[in-house]
């Protein structure tokens, strides 16, 4: 039950100018620049657009700066402005085949063409602390050499070649929007992939890894990895012709699972997909193996119970903002509901007394 | 036909110039755009609005679309004292960028063209693609070189 209560705004006020002086911190340290969030927390950026759905590395930045480095409270900040923009339109979509590719790699073909790529990678260090950041310091150049011209091959092409990898049957159906018409089960892949993409973090994560761990058990090897640049492409009503919009950073995963077949399908290899705005590598891994694990049904698999099959328990709560949203409201007053609850509690408890009074008279 | 096909090379280039406008960074954009100096009068057919475009993926990277996420966009059209009209859709939110994008374009299909080409398009392409082929080295500089180390006794 809700009842409006008034009161509260001094209090309220004053609690956003503490936050203001909280957010700042310390003023003899040099404060942060929006500029200085998206080159330097450039993954914190990443995260915030791809779970805020909107990619626009500045905004993300100052998204960050004002939620005080809370990437799911920048998230919301992110989703919140998206809904005052009007849509101008869907883009063509992406060709990742053409992707200018700062990091490519493959767990299945060591010698595919185009070569196992790095990139600027976190894989090979040590995780031991450089204390050396926490100095100011020139940063050495990074070393270079004959740059690839030509466009790199997706891997899954090769398996394709000999048949034995599933084929993506091509379509140009327009896809489903969950930003536009709400959610419904059982929802098509188009759907699920868009709601992994933006998606938490965390919790696609969680549910990739219990099926590494053997829910819903299917084995996966990071056929390809690959994370760069690719040209956005809009069709202009005013030109009647597509023209580049801008270009996007993006993290493509495919997995390669092995499959023994079933009542519809030969024995073959299937795939699983991930594909999310920036540098975003542990995310889009997550995000294929989620992918594969949802394809159960049009597999011809049997549904082993997990939770990772389950399209409504994933989809339902793989949004941070919905989560958050809902689980944080408690918090806010209830004090109505709660003062009727109190009342019922100790009604039960007087009842109970008067039980246990009259059983003892007797 | 020929006026088809001349239409279709126009609008290759036209797509060409307005890929690169949409692409290019806002600060060098603007340098090369003061350094070109006239600044020609126009009328607003559509002032600069910001707003978001739905960016669509592929499944498996060659299937079927899908939505991945959107991505801000800023869209304006004006016209020339000659009527000539210039549209601009530029990723970010930049109004100015906008703007300058289309007046470069509107006067590219101007006699104006040859002159802006050298001034401005083509300094931002070499730029643009400079960066570009500087990060493949950088990334060509990681690629893995695989050799196999003798196993087993000879």
């Amino acid at each position: 039950m809700y009842v409006a209560v008034k009161g509260g705004e001094r209090a309220i006020e004053n609690a956003h100018a503490w936050l203001a002086e909280e957010r700042r911190g310390d003023t003899s340290v040099a404060e942060l620049s929006v500029a200085q969030i998206r080159e330097q927390l450039a993954l914190g950026v990443n995260r915030v657009m791809a779970e805020g759905s909107l990619y626009d590395p500045d905004l993300a930045a100052l998204a960050i700066k004002q939620a005080r480095g809370d990437l799911i409270e920048a998230i919301f900040l992110i989703r919140a402005y998206r809904t005052t923009l009007p849509r101008f339109g869907a883009t063509l979509p992406v060709e990742t085949g053409k992707m200018a590719c700062d990091r490519r790699i493959s767990a299945t073909f060591k010698d595919a063409p185009g070569g196992q790529v790095l990139g600027p990678t976190f894989d090979y260090t040590h995780r031991l602390l450089d204390f050396k950041l926490a100095a100011e310091g020139e940063v050495a150049e990074a070393p270079r050499a004959e740059p690839r011209e030509e466009a790199t091959p997706h891997i899954t092409e090769f398996l394709q070649g000999e048949d034995i990898i599933q084929r993506e049957p091509e379509s140009e159906a327009v896809p489903g929007d969950l930003t536009r018409q709400p959610m419904s089960f059982p929802a098509g892949r188009d759907i699920r992939l868009q709601s992994l993409t933006r998606g938490d973090e965390g919790f696609i994560l969680g549910m990739a890894y219990s099926t590494q761990r053997g829910y819903a058990r299917n084995h996966a090897f990071v056929g390809e990895l690959r994370i760069g640049t690719v040209a956005v492409e809009l069709d202009v009503p005013e030109l009647g012709f597509a023209i580049e919009i801008g270009e996007v950073e993006l993290t493509e995963c495919e997995t390669v699972n092995q499959f023994k077949g079933s009542k519809t399908e030969p024995p073959q290899f299937t795939r699983g997909y991930g594909l999310v705005f920036g540098q975003t590598e542990r995310k889009a891994i997550a995000m294929a193996l989620v992918d594969r694990a949802l394809r159960w049904r049009e597999l011809g698999e049997d549904f082993l119970g997990a939770a990772a099959q389950d399209e409504e328990f994933v989809l339902s709560h793989s949004d941070n903002i919905q989560a958050t949203g809902f689980l944080e409201h408690i918090k806010l007053p209830h004090y109505v509901d709660f003062q009727s609850e109190l009342e019922l509690v100790r009604k039960l408890r007087r009842e109970a007394g008067e039980d246990e009074a009259r059983e003892a008279a007797e | 036909m020929a006026n088809d096909e001349k239409n279709t090379v126009a609008d290759e280039a036209r797509r060409g110039w307005m890929g690169l406008l949409s692409r290019a960074p806002e600060a060098r954009l603007m340098e090369l755009w003061q350094a070109y100096g006239p600044q020609p009068g126009f009328d607003w057919l559509r002032r600069p609005e910001v707003g978001a475009v739905m960016v669509r993926g592929r499944m498996g990277g060659t299937g079927a679309p899908f939505n991945l996420g959107e991505m801000t966009v800023t869209r304006c059209s004006l016209a020339l004292a000659d009527g000539t009209v210039g549209h601009a859709y530029v990723q970010g939110r930049g109004k100015t960028k906008a703007e300058v994008a289309a007046l470069i374009d509107a006067l590219m299909q101007t006699p104006a063209a040859a002159a802006l080409r050298v001034a401005v398009l083509d300094p931002l392409a070499e730029a643009m693609a400079e960066a570009k082929r500087d990060r493949a080295a950088k990334s060509a500089a990681t690629k893995v070189d695989f050799f196999t180390m003798v196993r087993g006794e000879d």
